[in-house]
């Protein structure tokens, strides 16, 4: 598969979870995990331009996919505009769930690059954040859909 | 105590976060992103019974696979591992880290698998075979403390842990009752309410679950243990106890730590046996807890029946108060298991003036996951039941409730307030902020929406509520720990600044809050600070982060050690100046004498003549480094004013809130921006648990909401925007005036929320729904009227 634009390649254990592949084979720790039941969103990833959650995909199932994870989505050293958007509005305390929210939210705002604080609710509710009460977060995704 | 007067520069700015760059980019660095040589995994297999004796573990099977290292039994680990300690003055049973003979909760540990993987170790746990002879589970509060269906432990009768502490008028510091007063309020009572009322038991899930790596050296005989806690210092004093290693044998660390709220402060078994096992095998290993795991193994909270009496005259004026609590505490006592309800006590005077109030605590043990701190701890519990009581007072006076609360204040004039609980409240205008959340939230005009709605037919209520809370914890006479904080700031050679906390953030952003503090003492650029913590290899004596107490006790430590560094440099700089250092201010990156900044020096030179000091001034010794540690005479008491509106579906019973306005005096805000994140954080977990969250356990003592498909956690469609308002009331208790602002939501949401629930339903005659505000629960009120 293609990593942040890099091809990977590896044998691994038919179960092997593509969010273990990424942390532990490729040391891409940025993708966390944060519950066992697809729940939480903490893992989640771009494939194919879509978000996923890593840790219900085995590794194999994205064989021959483009991932991108949150390492990926800065570009020369420039920070993708929902990055910044939860720096300056204050998106994230503990930084847990950031990743995989920020994850969501880009595409989120590639579906829809104009929401209401109600949509953009509703699509990051696959996503828990226990710190922040969410509303920080949508602003932040609200100042990267205004400013990018 | 002279402290640097706080500049109007970057302390009490939004500045942005400077941990963010980091946790944006996937940089930071939690337990699982730890990767040592060698290093081994731990797997625990677990009781999936609530209460039984262990007929036999068969581990055969597990020790055959391949990868396996070792497994130990709970019997093995009792022969490296003594028993776990508690940090309060309650008697206590014993309790292993790995259950030896009898298991007594659903997920008690009964074995430990250390292997080459994490794959291979949760294999090789799931392929021991454990037999029970099951004995009847303890799970309904109540009837647990008649002894029945059975005694958890054979020396606490009825299972009783700790059995009826009387508090309050008439209780001396000796534990002598005197009824007088009690008795004399209620007999003056023109009305009185009484209610039963439960705080129900919520499971804490930080989204990162606890994990730790624990690094033997065998040649070295030291310990490395890096675990997700919110008091590493605490961690390395229990850890050097169990092991038997001195503290100066051990270093821990907390690094990035993925949230908190209070479940980290236990320190708990899975560190002792990483530990224990490090050592016996001289490896290293890591533990990484399941989210499934998490609903089992980590501490729940609250969970807390209470039996409430209110007296009153018909014109509203508050009596007497008595509040029977009984909790059910698990299993067995943690770090301040036995600890935590007995805040609630301390919180029974709430903001009102009581002439007489009478508390009882009770706790007891069932075959549950044991409790502890969760954000507020025992504080949202006392502030719930007071305010349900005076809701459903000015319901039966037919009094706004607004009025009732404005009625009973005790007034700003009257502080320092002594409280019928022994409190001594700092500082309080709690009128003041009544009248900032009527006035925020239009309370006559939101009354009349509420009144139009129900003209068309809709469930809408409003409710209000008032709170105070303990926070700032110190002295040491208060925490077993110790009731202080530590800092050491240093000026290097370069003129950065490092420094020291002992108050270890888990995403309270420290480094942005304390940052800001050092730059305007030293009149030098945020950038050039850096704030340490988290690590007692660097950060040399600490307590932690909890009770909302970085910033009013660590962030008081760290002006109190950077005052003492600037008064050195002030010499230095003096010197170089042929200056009074009196009349020297730090601006700018300078150092000059007052009017003359031109003529100043630079704050990198003066750093860098402090360590090369030629000539040396008299009486100075070279450097800049110094050490504060700080203890305040007094708790912080913050306070506020919420209020909701609330809709519940006719036809479902499904509860909508609409509007949450807050009101929250924290005392001086170094970061309003961080402070807002605080209030709403904790207001998310107090809607969560009005609203949605719960833990369950059936009649066999199996937890029901054991994942995340069946505890719910509040997503971001379950909330309005919050709109929050704040008042400034500083305290006397630090010299920054910052009282604490971490679990502040908590508090006044939860009865504020079931009173707007209970408002909607008065139709129907309620005067109280206990929590979670279940649909179904709901429903019935709205078919048959029943409560």
């Amino acid at each position: 598969m293609t990593v942040n634009g890099k091809v990977r390649k590896a044998d691994v254990e038919p179960r092997l979870l593509l969010a273990h592949f990424l942390r532990e084979q490729l040391r891409l720790t940025g993708t966390h995990i944060g519950c066992d039941t697809s729940q939480c969103g903490a893992c989640t990833v771009i494939i194919d331009g879509r978000s996923a959650k890593s840790c219900t995909i085995f590794a194999v199932q994205a064989s021959g996919s483009d991932v991108t994870t949150i390492e990926g989505l800065a570009k020369n050293g420039d920070l993708h505009p929902v990055q910044t958007g939860f720096w300056e509005e204050h998106g994230l305390q503990c930084g847990y769930c950031t990743p995989g929210m920020i994850m969501t939210a880009v595409t989120l705002l590639n579906d829809n690059p104009s929401p209401s604080d109600r949509e953009i609710r509703e699509g990051i509710s696959g996503n828990f954040c226990r710190c922040t009460g969410y509303q920080h977060i949508v602003n932040a995704i609200q100042h990267a859909a205004t400013k990018r | 105590m002279a402290v640097t007067p706080v500049l109007p520069k970057l302390v009490g700015a939004r500045v942005k976060r400077r941990e963010d760059p980091r946790l944006i980019q996937g940089r930071g660095t939690y337990v699982d992103d730890i990767a040592l040589v060698g290093m081994q995994h731990m797997a625990f297999k677990r009781s999936d019974v609530a209460h039984g004796r262990i007929r036999s573990i068969d581990t055969s099977a597990a020790e055959a696979m391949d990868g396996v290292e070792a497994v130990f039994t709970g019997k093995q680990i009792a022969e490296i591992l003594g028993p776990m300690p508690i940090g309060t003055p309650f008697p206590s049973p014993e309790h292993r880290a790995v259950a030896v003979d009898t298991v007594r909760y659903g997920g008690e540990p009964v074995a430990v698998v250390v292997a080459r993987d994490r794959y291979v170790a949760r294999d090789a746990a799931d392929a021991i075979v454990v037999t029970y002879d099951t004995l009847p589970a303890v799970v309904d509060l109540e009837q647990a403390m008649t002894g029945k269906p059975t005694v958890i432990h054979p020396d606490f009768a009825n299972n009783l842990a700790v059995a009826l502490v009387p508090s309050g008028t008439g209780v001396s510091a000796s534990g002598e009752v005197d009824d007088t007063a009690i008795d004399e309020a209620f007999a003056k009572a023109e009305v009185v309410i009484s209610q039963r009322m439960m705080n129900q038991r919520l499971a804490p899930n930080a989204m990162e679950p606890r994990g730790v790596v624990a690094q033997y050296e065998p040649g070295k005989g030291t310990m490395t243990i890096w675990s997700s806690t919110q008091n590493p210092h605490i961690l390395r004093t229990m850890i050097a106890a169990l092991t038997g290693l001195g503290q100066d044998q051990v270093r821990a660390i907390a690094p990035e730590v993925g949230g908190g709220f209070g479940a980290k402060i236990n320190i708990y078994g899975e560190e002792y046996v990483a530990a224990a096992v490090a050592k016996q095998l001289g490896i290293s290993v890591k533990w990484i807890e399941d989210r499934s795991e998490a609903f089992v193994a980590t501490t729940h909270g609250r969970d807390i029946l209470a039996f409430v009496d209110l007296a009153a005259k018909r014109d509203g004026t508050v009596l007497g108060l008595k509040m029977r609590l009984v909790a059910d505490i698990g299993a067995y006592n943690m770090l301040l298991t036995a600890a935590i309800p007995t805040l609630t006590m301390m919180m029974a005077n709430a903001t009102y003036k009581i002439p007489a109030i009478r508390t009882t605590l009770t706790e007891v043990f069932t075959n549950k996951t044991p409790t502890d701190a969760y954000r507020g701890a025992g504080r949202p519990e006392a502030t719930y039941f007071v305010e349900r009581a005076m809701d459903m007072l000015a319901r039966e006076l037919k009094m706004d409730p607004a009025e009732l609360r404005r009625k009973n204040f005790i007034q700003p004039n009257e502080f320092p307030f002594a409280t019928q609980m022994g409190a001594i409240y700092d500082s309080g205008d709690y009128e003041k902020a009544l009248d900032a959340a009527l006035k925020a939230c239009d309370w006559e005009g939101l009354k009349a929406e509420r009144d139009a709605a129900r003209k068309q037919g809709r469930l809408v209520g409003l409710g209000l509520s008032m709170y105070v809370e303990v926070c700032g914890l110190g002295p040491s006479s208060a925490l077993p720990t110790g009731g202080w904080e530590h800092s050491q700031v240093t000026i290097e050679r370069d003129g950065r600044i490092s420094a020291t906390t002992g108050a270890s953030p888990h995403g309270q952003g420290n480094e942005t809050t304390f940052g800001q503090m050092l730059a305007d003492q030293f009149g030098v650029p945020l950038e050039h600070i850096t704030i340490l913590h988290g690590d007692t290899g660097v950060v040399k004596q600490g307590i932690g982060t909890f009770g909302s107490r970085s910033q009013a006790v660590g962030g008081t430590a760290l002006m109190l050690a950077g005052s003492k560094v600037r008064a050195k440099m002030a010499k230095f700089a003096a010197a170089l100046l042929e200056a009074h250092e009196d009349d020297l201010v730090f601006e700018n990156g300078t150092i000059a004498v007052k009017g003359s900044p031109a003529q100043g020096k630079s704050f990198a030179s003066v750093a860098a003549y402090a360590y090369v000091p030629v000539p040396l001034p008299e009486g100075l010794e070279p450097g800049l480094s110094d050490e504060a540690f700080f203890e305040p005479t007094n708790n912080t008491y913050p306070f506020g004013c919420h209020i909701s509106m609330l809709e519940i579906d006719r036809q479902t019973g499904e509860p909508t809130l609409l509007k949450l306005v807050a009101v929250d005096d924290a005392g001086n805000l170094i970061n309003p921006l961080i402070v807002e994140g605080q209030i709403h954080g904790g207001l998310a977990q107090g809607i969560g648990q009005a609203m949605i969250e719960e833990v369950v356990y059936n009649e066999d003592g199996q937890l029901v909401t054991g994942s995340f498909m069946d505890y719910a956690i509040p997503r971001a469609i379950d909330f309005p925007t919050f709109e929050l308002t704040a008042t400034v009331t500083p305290t006397p208790s630090n010299p920054l005036g910052a009282k604490g602002v971490g679990e502040a939501g908590t508090l006044g949401s939860t009865p504020c929320i079931v009173a707007a629930a209970v408002d909607a339903l008065s139709e129907f005659g309620v005067s109280h729904v206990d929590m979670m505000l279940r649909p179904e629960k709901l429903w019935r009120i709205i078919q048959g009227g029943q409560s």
